[in-house]
């Protein structure tokens, strides 16, 4: 058995040292793009009201004699 | 407010404020989590030997104490953000509250996960119901309910005061979690490591086991940076400061 094998065995214990880990990146993998993908929603709000909010004043000041 | 505080710390406090100094914080906080996370588990894996009753399972321990002292350590934080937020009314501190909460949920998740993965082969079994592991369970329905009870009201202040509320009462458990092996007979070992004291645990396995802390630590702050931010601009989204950060993103 060379040496990464070795490694990678833990003992025997490698199935339960490995999932652990891939337990902790994956949840704060998560926690990291859950945010991500919100501040990307809140900002698209934001710039769909001040769009609307413009096409309101556009509207209203072409229709003013 | 009085006047013992300083006026930096108000002028942190408002919104615009805070969202620009936790952008600069932000990614120093995360590179040293990174960096430190990367070398203690180096120094975990690879460099620390080999435990002679536990062989190479006890090598959870570099990710299992770390999540469990932040699931305690975000709870306390998360408990005074709330108790400024009741009484001063401090809309920050409503933000650092809420925004806490997922973050501790995460790490009490991963707690139980990797002590239930560590458990199985050296107890024989994936869980008990001894004081320690009870208890711990017991903060991820206290995060959960903070998480829910805040998402259940349609006005998000009034729902970060009601979620503030519980978030204190529950403040109770944190010490019932540090000192069940103490107090009650448990399954699970007592502490290893003496903040005051001397610990039971050698060099080579301690400092990659504080490296990891210290980058739990970091990344804690980094995460709260970036979802503080968001729920700012969520928060103030009628206002000039986040129209100016949207259509500055908008060009991007």
């Amino acid at each position: 058995m060379n040496a990464l094998q070795h490694f990678f065995a833990m003992g025997g214990y490698g199935g339960y040292v490995w999932t652990s880990y891939a337990v902790f990146f994956a949840v704060l993998l998560a926690d990291n793009v859950a945010p991500r993908l919100r501040r990307r929603r809140v900002l698209r709000d934001v710039r769909g009201r001040l769009a609307r909010q413009d096409a309101r004043a556009r509207r209203t000041t072409s229709t003013t004699p | 407010m009085s006047t013992w505080i300083p006026l930096w710390l108000h002028k942190l406090g408002s919104p615009p404020t805070f969202y620009r100094v936790a952008g600069a914080v932000r990614p120093w906080a995360m590179g040293l989590a990174l960096l430190c996370g990367a070398i203690g588990l180096y120094g975990g894996l690879v460099l620390a030997p080999a435990d002679y009753q536990q062989g190479d399972a006890y090598r959870i321990i570099f990710i299992h104490v770390p999540s469990a002292w932040m699931s305690m350590f975000i709870y306390a934080v998360m408990g005074a953000a709330a108790f400024v937020a009741l009484v001063w009314r401090v809309k920050l501190a409503e933000v650092v509250a809420m925004e806490s909460a997922p973050i501790g949920a995460a790490f009490t998740f991963i707690t139980l996960v990797t002590g239930s993965l560590w458990g199985k082969p050296m107890w024989g079994t994936w869980w008990t119901w001894d004081a320690r592991l009870t208890s711990e369970l017991v903060l991820l329905f206290l995060y959960l309910g903070v998480i829910g009870l805040y998402h259940a009201f349609e006005d998000r202040r009034q729902g970060a005061r009601a979620a503030g509320f519980l978030a204190i009462i529950g403040i109770i458990n944190v010490p019932i979690v540090h000192w069940s092996v103490t107090w009650w007979n448990t399954l699970h070992q007592g502490s290893t490591v003496n903040v005051f004291g001397h610990s039971k645990m050698p060099w080579d396995m301690l400092w990659p086991l504080l490296m990891v802390m210290l980058a739990t630590k970091a990344y804690y702050a980094a995460s709260l940076c970036r979802r503080a931010r968001t729920d700012l601009l969520a928060l103030e989204s009628g206002k000039d400061w986040v129209r100016q950060v949207a259509e500055t993103e908008a060009g991007r």
